[in-house]
C-alpha cells in the first residue's frame, strides 16, 4: 500500500500537476487529491467518456484497445489512464 | 336512338346448364356517321392535351399520435455507490475505500497505471509539441512556378508587301487597342509600292486593324497622348511630325512643315507632361532634338542639338536614336545616339551649352533602346550592340551592371513598370528574353522564340502582363507572362534598390581608382624633367616594342659571348664544343625564361607579340 502512497504522491509532485485520482469502475473516487464536488464531476464525466472512446477504438478495430487518452484544453490537460476495473485521472498544465 | 337487344328465355330453361356453341356472327345494329352532325361542332386543331405515361398514384395523409419530448441535461452527483453504502455518511464512505485500497487487484492495478501516467507527464513537461513554432514567418511560402510566357495572339501585316514593325504603343485607358507603326528602314531600299499605313488593332479582332492611319511618308514611331486616349503623334521616315485624331479620321490632322522638321527620319517621339497635354518632344539622326505644340506643328517650339562638345555645331552632332523621358523628373531626358553614346541633358537650362548635362558612354553601336526603372529612376536601362547594360546617373565612366555579349544584336528592351528587377529585350534572330535580376542575372530568367524572323521592337503594357513585340515582316505578338514575373514580390524592391546600390558603390571605388592611377601618372610625368621619361609616359607602342625588343636581342648576344668565351678557355674536343653550343642553346632557352620572369609588365606583353 505505501507503494501506491509513493506513486500517487510522486505524480502528484511533478511539475504543472494540479491533482490526481483514482476512479473505480462505478465511477466511485478511491483517492483523490482534489475537493469532493470537483472528484465527483471529473470521476462521472470521464468515466462515461473513456467508455466511449474505449468502444470506438474497438469497434473500428475488434483487436485494438485504448491504452491512454488525452484531453488538452485551453488550460490544461486531462490524462486518463484507463484499465479493466479502476481509472487514475491527472490533470496537468504543461504550458512552460 | 336507342341501342335495344331482347334476350329471351324460357321458364322451364332457367338453371339450365349453359351449353355454349359457337355461332357466327350477326350484325345486331349499325349506324352509319350521320355527317350532318359535325355542324353542330367547330374542329379543334390542333390540340393540347397533357399526357403522361406514368403509374398513376395518389397522396394520403395521416396523423399520428403525438409524441412528447424534452430535452434535460443529466447531472452526476454522486457514484454508483454499492447499496449497503450511504454516500451521505462520512463513516461508511471512508470505510469503503479504505477496503478497496487494502485489494491487491488496486495496488497492481495503480502502480501500472501510475507509470503510464508519469511517462505522459514528464513528455508534458518536457516539450510543448501544440507550440506555435513559426509564428513571425507570416504565410505559406510562394509556391515557386516556373517562369512562363504564351503567345495570345498574333496581328499579321495585311499589306502583301511586308513591312517592319517598327514601334508599338498601348492605348492608355484599359489598354485594348495596340497602334503598330510599320516602315522600311533598310536606307532607300523600301519596296515600290509599299503601303505608308499604320494600323489600330483592336487586342480583340486579329484579323482586321480597326483604323488605318494614312501618313505621307512610313511612321516609324507612333505614341497615344497619355491625356487624350483619340489623339496620336507619329514620326515619319521624311523626318516630320505628324499628329491624329481618331475621332476625325485616319488622315492626319496635323503636319510639321518640312522646312522646319528633321532632316533624318524621326527615330523618337514621346508627349510631355503638361498641363494642356498637347507638348511633345522628338528626336532624329540628324542630331536635333526638337519640341513641338501639337496646337502650333508648323514649327517647333525649341530646337537643341546633340553637339557633346557642347559648341552646338550641326557637324559635330550625334545621331539620336532613342529618346527617354521620365514624367517624374520633367526637366531632364536622355537621348541614346548612333555613336552608343548617352546625353543626358537638362531641358531648363539657362544656355544652350548648359542644356548637355554628361554623356554615358559604353555601347559599341547604336543605343536602341533607352529607359529609367520606374521604381528607382536614378537607374536606367540601355539595349544596343549585343548586350544590355544598367546604368546609375552617379557613376558616369561605366555601367553598372551589364549582360554579356549575346550572339545576335540585341534592338529593343523595356523594364517591367510593376517588378523593379524585371526588364525584358528582343534580339534580331526572334528571341525575347525576359531578365530578373533577383533570380539570376548571368542569364535571362526567361528565353522565348518568338517568330523566326528578327524583333524590332517590344512594348509592356501597365499592368506588366501582356507583352507585345513586333517584327521584320510587321507580325505583332502579343504575349501574356506568368503571374510570378508580372507580380511584385515580397523585399524585392529592397533586394533592388540594394543591388544597384551594390553595384554603384563598386563603380565609384573603381572610378576612384582610376582616377588615382591616372593622377599618379601625371604626377610622375610632370615631376622628372627627363625627356625620354615624357616619351615613355607618351606611350607610344611601336617605340616600346621596337625597344624591348633591342633590350631582348642585346642581353642574348652577350650571354652568347661569355658562353663561347667560356668554351674557348676550357680544352674543347669538337664534340663537347658543340655539346657546348647546344648547352649554349639550352641555357639560352633558360636565360630566355629568366628574362620573361623578371621582364617588366609592359616589356612582358611586348615579348607576347613578339613571339607569336
Amino acid at each position: 500500500m505505501t507503494e501506491v502512497e509513493e506513486t500517487l504522491k510522486r505524480i502528484q509532485s511533478h511539475k504543472g500537476v494540479i491533482g490526481t485520482m483514482v476512479v473505480n469502475a462505478e465511477g466511485i473516487p478511491i483517492r483523490t487529491t482534489l475537493d469532493n464536488s470537483t472528484t465527483v464531476q471529473y470521476a462521472g464525466l470521464l468515466h462515461q467518456l473513456t467508455m466511449k472512446a474505449k468502444s470506438t477504438v474497438r469497434d473500428i478495430d475488434p483487436q485494438n484497445d485504448m491504452t491512454f487518452l488525452r484531453i488538452r484544453s485551453k488550460k490544461h490537460e486531462i490524462m486518463v489512464a484507463p484499465d479493466k476495473e479502476y481509472l487514475l485521472i491527472v490533470i496537468q498544465n504543461p504550458c512552460e | 336512338m336507342e341501342i335495344v337487344y331482347v334476350y329471351v328465355k324460357k321458364r322451364s330453361e332457367f338453371g339450365k346448364q349453359c351449353n355454349f356453341s359457337d355461332r357466327q356472327a350477326e350484325l345486331n345494329i349499325d349506324i352509319s356517321p350521320n355527317p350532318e352532325l359535325s355542324s353542330l361542332y367547330v374542329e379543334r386543331n390542333p390540340v393540347d392535351t397533357g399526357i403522361q405515361c406514368s403509374t398513376s398514384m395518389s397522396e394520403h395523409e395521416a396523423n399520428t399520435e403525438r409524441f412528447e419530448m424534452e430535452s434535460c441535461g443529466v447531472n452526476h452527483i454522486e457514484g454508483g455507490w454499492p447499496k449497503d453504502v450511504n454516500p451521505l455518511e462520512l463513516e461508511q464512505t471512508i470505510r469503503f475505500r479504505k477496503k478497496v485500497e487494502k485489494d491487491e487487484n488496486y495496488i497492481n492495478t495503480v502502480m501500472q497505471l501510475g507509470s503510464i501516467m508519469e511517462h505522459c507527464i514528464k513528455q508534458n513537461n518536457a516539450i510543448d509539441i501544440y507550440e506555435e513554432y513559426f509564428d513571425d514567418e507570416d504565410g505559406v511560402e510562394v509556391t515557386e512556378e516556373a517562369p512562363s510566357a504564351k503567345t495570345i495572339n498574333v496581328f499579321r501585316d495585311p499589306q502583301e508587301i511586308k513591312r517592319t514593325a517598327t514601334h508599338l504603343s498601348w492605348h492608355p485607358d484599359g489598354n485594348r487597342k495596340l497602334a503598330v507603326a510599320y516602315s522600311c528602314l533598310n536606307f532607300q531600299r523600301a519596296p515600290m509600292g509599299m503601303s505608308y499605313e499604320s494600323y489600330i488593332w483592336d487586342l480583340e479582332n486579329p484579323n482586321r486593324p480597326e483604323i488605318a492611319l494614312k501618313p505621307s511618308s512610313p511612321l516609324i514611331t507612333l505614341e497615344y497622348n497619355p491625356k487624350d486616349s483619340h489623339v496620336l503623334l507619329g514620326g515619319c521616315y521624311n523626318g516630320q511630325i505628324a499628329c491624329w485624331d481618331t475621332r476625325k479620321g485616319s488622315l492626319v490632322a496635323e503636319l510639321s512643315t518640312i522646312e522646319f522638321s528633321h532632316r533624318d527620319p524621326v527615330y523618337g517621339t514621346i508627349w510631355l507632361q503638361s498641363k494642356t497635354g498637347t507638348e511633345c518632344f522628338s528626336a532624329s539622326t540628324d542630331g536635333q532634338v526638337m519640341w513641338w505644340d501639337i496646337r502650333k506643328i508648323s514649327e517647333p517650339t525649341e530646337v537643341v542639338i546633340m553637339d557633346i562638345s557642347r559648341k552646338e555645331q550641326l557637324e559635330n552632332a550625334l545621331g539620336a536614336i532613342s529618346l527617354e523621358f521620365e514624367s517624374t523628373l520633367p526637366t531632364k531626358f536622355m537621348v541614346g545616339t548612333e555613336q552608343g553614346i548617352v546625353i543626358s541633358c537638362n531641358r531648363k537650362a539657362k544656355t544652350s551649352a548648359e542644356k548637355i548635362v554628361c554623356t554615358f558612354s559604353g555601347h559599341h553601336g547604336p543605343i536602341y533602346a533607352l529607359q529609367r526603372n520606374p521604381f528607382y529612376p536614378k537607374n536606367f536601362l540601355t539595349v544596343g550592340d549585343w548586350t544590355a547594360r544598367i546604368w546609375s546617373e552617379d557613376s558616369r565612366e561605366s555601367s553598372i551592371m551589364w549582360t554579356r555579349y549575346h550572339m545576335s544584336y540585341l534592338s529593343d528592351g523595356a523594364w517591367s513598370p510593376v517588378r523593379p528587377a524585371v526588364f525584358f529585350t528582343t534580339k534580331m534572330d526572334g528571341t525575347l528574353d525576359i531578365w530578373d535580376l533577383v533570380f539570376k542575372q548571368c542569364d535571362p530568367a526567361l528565353s522565348l522564340k518568338v517568330c523566326d524572323e528578327a524583333l524590332f521592337c517590344l512594348r509592356v503594357q501597365d499592368t506588366g502582363c501582356l507583352i507585345a513585340c513586333g517584327s521584320q515582316l510587321g507580325t505583332t505578338t502579343l504575349l501574356e507572362v506568368s503571374s510570378s514575373l508580372s507580380t511584385l514580390q515580397r523585399n524585392e524592391k529592397n533586394i533592388a534598390s540594394s543591388m544597384f546600390e551594390r553595384e554603384t558603390r563598386r563603380e565609384k571605388i573603381l572610378e576612384a581608382r582610376h582616377r588615382e592611377m591616372r593622377l599618379k601618372e601625371k604626377g610622375k610625368a610632370e615631376g622628372k624633367d627627363d625627356d625620354q621619361r615624357d616619351e615613355e609616359a607618351a606611350l607610344n607602342l611601336e617605340e616600346l616594342v621596337t625597344k624591348a625588343e633591342q633590350e631582348f636581342f642585346d642581353v642574348i648576344f652577350s650571354e652568347l659571348k661569355k658562353k663561347e668565351a667560356e668554351a674557348l678557355k676550357k680544352k674543347p674536343k669538337p664534340k663537347k664544343a658543340s655539346v657546348e653550343t647546344d648547352g649554349g642553346e639550352e641555357m639560352l632557352g633558360e636565360v630566355i625564361g629568366e628574362e620573361e620572369d623578371t621582364g617588366e609588365d609592359v616589356g612582358g606583353e611586348e615579348r607576347e607579340d613578339v613571339s607569336t
